[in-house]
């Protein structure tokens, strides 16, 4: 077990891939929106762990940069998305992902 | 070795986390493991020195979107179970977590690949003197090279306030009230 | 001041401008102010412009402005750019000139009228529109501004549109004129297909360097006269011009005599080296037509009794001399006739004008007659305008009429074509004299016949005619000194006195035809043509004021040669069935075509819509697996499988 020792970066990156490959099958197999947005949230996070794992590697603050970014899009997409789930399921309560279908062709 | 056993917990805290999320029937149970994974993440944060990016994920994610999830939830009764057990669209079924799967073994394999491929020099480029080194550091970037984009976020947020405040108004009935009430009083 | 001679059509344009907002505010009659104000400030641009010009040398005298860079497509560029050369400052020294006498003179016209600043916004749209035609340095804007005088002309011929037959004779200018316009814009494409641009510099400069191709040359030639046809309403396009009188008579007197109409002819000068390359029956065809619209005209002028239409085939006649000196080589003659028609045409339909405002809307001359007592302003003017046109010397019309007749007579090539030409011009100055002398005989002298009439005008109370007030007569007075004095400009003693054609030199020197004449036939003929004038206004005068010799006035004259009534027939018979087999074959051929592709993308659209179920999870797993997808692409790409 010592000899592992270090905590390299390709770990980071490995739990990233298994937390947005989680955040990735959520959204596809999850029928509430709001568990679906829940999800997205999830693929960002993971995002963002590769970013500052990278970030370090490297020794340069612009991965941070780009998370911190990344924080404020997901909370502006985060606002609006509710929002629209707000507006839709005041209209009609207990809709979920696949009754909103007017759009189809 | 105390590294690698905060590296697991919080692994496992993300992980336990994200799969509350995607398997709890509950959408409240499923906003309380996000909170679980994103304290993982934070922990995470922690443990590659980026404190500022740390405090800002408990502050930003898990304390305001978070509780906005909540809210909502709340707000239209959408908190009862949503039945897994039958699904509409059998396809979505296997093909989602075939998806999931994909992306894992992929994502992984190229990671894998290329740490046997590429020499990752171990560049001291992040200054770690200090207790606040991280936050200069970010702030000096933020503000220097990325100043522009910056101040567009604000713009960002701004529309995206006021775009949510336009969705989410109840259409005119209450204004319209609100407006006779306002017009017999004066 | 050449480098902002865009601001000369600006004026007019932000006068419209203005006017179109302010208009009615302003009222009558300031918004009508504001327009002559905006022409006149033109006008002194111009003539500024014309003193910068005049102080270069001759060499110098082509300045080209360009404000932007229009359509810059591909092997096409063509620039919004304005060109100040002795030629383009001529038009524009008299659009602008008369334009603002005609403006004032509108003032009074007008005045009363509920659409009064209407008037004047399509006033001046149509002083900017003409300003563009003639200032424009490539023939996409001269173009434009040749579709916005003809635009302008409609709404003006119509703008008593309540009246049914000046609705009608709008729409049958529009029509008539998108012939020509046809002619046009052929003409562009062939001119931009032979030598890749659509500027008239580049375009003369080929003609003159022996680049262009005599056919290309002769086809351009061609298709801008079918447009200068439409526009100039010569043979047989002239019908739209006649019933274009409908109009308020300043705008017979500004567009449809002096200025818009004059526009084919300096289509025609300012592609001269065109003209000058293509073979020698393409200018034969152009004098053969001019000449044979001038007879035309005038035969039909004999027999007409409203006031207008008598200057309106009047008008048609002169711009078929003014073709005729086109068609002869002779362009500072074409020019010389241009102006001093502008003159004292326009100087005619503003005296017409003045009668019909006296007579209180009456334009019938057999209910006029010894107006000159009651109008002596007007009769005084009228009749120099008479003395003009009619081609007695010294005044304007003798010396420009002269020098088209001169011209003809000593063509060097194809003599005896010419000669004949020739004969048909002189028989039309005849006529000439004679329709324009019945018409001052029956408007100004010989018995008082709206006596007669006066009960029609029951409304007014004693039905007097009266005269005009001072700005109507202003522009009478200012024109009938042009009148008189608009000689001055090429008198054909020496060199030294031929100054519009020293001026214009740089212009029509590759395409001016030089007849050779001796002194002797010269003056033979000066004197000849004049004696014969004077004569034939004696004839008109033993007939109508006399009584002596019986007036011959044949029904199918005043019909106008039954012209318009074959042209409705034919369109109204064969044409009609010509119509109806295109539309046909439009609609099953060439929509057929169209719709089998429409129906063919329909079918196709319905099988793979059903790809868009509408669910969001449906399109994220489409997303998930394209990401999957594209994963194992970099993926196995990166380990060399694809090697």
């Amino acid at each position: 077990m010592i000899a592992v020792a270090n905590v390299t970066p390709t770990w980071y990156l490995l739990l990233a891939a298994a937390l947005f490959a989680l955040g990735c099958t959520g959204v596809l197999v999850r029928r509430n929106p709001l568990v679906m947005f829940m999800c997205i949230e999830l693929m960002l996070n993971a995002v963002n762990l590769s970013f500052v794992a990278f970030s370090r590697t490297y020794g340069d603050i612009k991965g941070q940069t780009t998370v911190f970014f990344v924080l404020v899009v997901a909370a502006a997409e985060v606002v609006v998305g509710l929002g629209i789930v707000v507006a839709i399921l005041r209209r009609r309560p207990s809709a979920n992902a696949d009754d909103i279908a007017e759009l189809k062709g | 070795m105390i590294e690698i056993i905060v590296f697991i917990a919080a692994s496992l805290m993300v992980l336990v986390g994200a799969l509350g999320v995607i398997l709890r029937t509950n959408p409240v149970h499923a906003a309380l493991s996000l909170v679980l994974t994103l304290f993982g993440v934070a922990v995470h944060f922690v443990s590659m020195e980026a404190h500022f990016l740390a405090a800002v994920q408990v502050i930003v994610y898990a304390g305001a979107i978070v509780v906005l999830f909540l809210f909502v939830i709340m707000l239209l009764g959408v908190d009862k179970a949503e039945d897994l057990r039958t699904e509409p669209m059998l396809r979505q079924r296997y093909l989602g977590p075939l998806v999931g799967v994909g992306v894992l073994g992929l994502v992984g394999a190229a990671i894998l690949v290329a740490r046997s491929r590429t020499i990752v020099k171990s560049v001291e480029g992040l200054d770690t003197v200090g207790h606040d080194a991280n936050v200069k550091q970010l702030a000096r970037s933020l503000f220097s090279d990325y100043v522009f984009a910056f101040e567009l976020t604000s713009v960002l947020l701004v529309i995206a306030v006021v775009g949510t405040v336009l969705l989410a108004r109840r259409p005119n009935k209450g204004l319209q009230a609100a407006r006779e009430k306002a017009g017999v009083s004066s | 001041m050449l480098n902002v001679i865009w601001l000369i059509p600006l004026l007019p344009l932000s006068g419209f401008a203005i006017n179109v907002v302010l208009g009615r505010k302003l009222g009558d009659p300031k918004s009508g102010y504001l327009a002559a104000t905006m022409c006149g400030v033109a006008f002194i641009l111009t003539l500024a412009t014309y003193f910068d010009l005049l102080s270069k040398t001759e060499e110098e005298r082509h300045h080209v402005s360009t404000i932007f860079s229009w359509i810059p497509v591909g092997g096409l560029k063509i620039d919004a750019a304005f060109l100040a050369d002795p030629l383009s400052i001529t038009m524009a020294l008299f659009i602008t000139g008369i334009g603002t006498l005609i403006h004032l003179y509108a003032i009074g016209y007008m005045h009363g009228d509920p659409k009064f600043s209407k008037f004047f916004i399509y006033l001046n749209l149509f002083a900017f529109s003409m300003l563009m035609l003639v200032l424009g340095e490539n023939m996409l804007v001269t173009f434009l501004g040749w579709e916005g005088v003809g635009t302008c002309s409609y709404l003006l011929i119509s703008f008593w549109h309540t009246r049914d037959s000046a609705a009608t004779a709008g729409k049958k200018a529009f029509v008539t004129n998108r012939v020509g316009d046809w002619g046009f814009m052929i003409a562009m494409f062939l001119a931009f297909q032979a030598v890749g641009s659509l500027s008239y510099s580049v375009l003369n400069s080929a003609a003159e360097g022996g680049t262009l191709a005599r056919s290309t040359g002769t086809a351009i030639t061609m298709m801008l006269f079918i447009g200068a046809c439409g526009k100039s309403a010569q043979l047989p396009l002239y019908i739209w011009l006649p019933d274009a009188m409908e109009g308020p008579t300043p705008v017979s007197a500004l567009i449809h005599a002096a200025t818009m109409v004059t526009a084919g002819v300096y289509l025609m000068v300012r592609v001269n080296p065109v003209i000058a390359t293509a073979f020698t029956w393409a200018p034969a065809i152009i004098a053969i037509v001019g000449a044979a619209t001038a007879l035309f005209a005038a035969t039909v002028a004999v027999a007409q009794n409203d006031i207008k239409k008598v200057l309106a085939y009047s008008t048609v006649s002169q711009l078929g001399f003014m073709f005729l000196a086109v068609g002869c080589g002779a362009y500072t003659a074409a020019i010389f006739h241009m102006i001093t028609h502008a003159f004292f045409k326009a100087l005619l339909f503003l005296g017409s004008g003045s009668v019909i405002h006296g007579m209180h809307h009456e334009q019938d001359m057999r209910k006029m007659g010894a107006l000159r007592k009651l109008m002596p302003i007007t009769a005084g003017t009228f009749i120099i305008g008479w003395l003009a046109i009619a081609g007695v010397p010294p005044f304007a019309g003798f010396w420009s009429k002269d020098e088209i007749l001169l011209s003809a007579w000593a063509h060097p090539t194809n003599t005896g074509l010419y000669r004949v030409l020739w004969g048909v011009a002189l028989v039309t100055a005849l006529l000439t004299a004679f329709y324009m002398t019945r018409q001052v005989i029956m408007v100004f002298f010989g018995k008082a016949r709206w006596e007669d009439h006066s009960e029609e005008h029951g409304a007014h109370g004693d039905f007097k005619p009266h005269e005009s007030p001072a700005i109507m007569l202003l522009p009478l007075v200012v024109l009938c000194g042009l009148s008189i004095v608009g000689g001055v400009l090429n008198l054909p003693f020496t060199d030294s006195t031929k100054r519009l054609l020293s001026w214009l030199e740089p212009v029509i020197h590759f395409g001016e035809i030089e007849g050779h004449a001796s002194a002797g036939v010269k003056w033979g003929l000066a004197v000849g043509t004049a004696a014969l004038c004077i004569a034939s206004m004696g004839v008109a005068y033993l007939v109508y004021q006399r009584n002596k010799i019986k007036a011959i006035e044949p029904q199918i004259l005043a019909d106008g040669w039954r012209y318009d009534r074959f042209v409705s027939w034919f369109m109204g018979k064969p044409g009609r069935q010509a119509f109806e087999a295109a539309a046909w074959a439009d609609r099953t051929i060439v929509d057929g075509a169209v719709n089998g592709v429409a129906t063919t993308v329909r079918r196709t659209g319905g099988v793979i819509r059903r790809t868009q179920s509408g669910f969001v999870r449906n399109y994220a797993l489409l997303i998930g697996g394209g990401v999957v997808l594209m994963l194992a692409w970099f993926f196995l790409r990166a380990v060399g499988v694809f090697g």
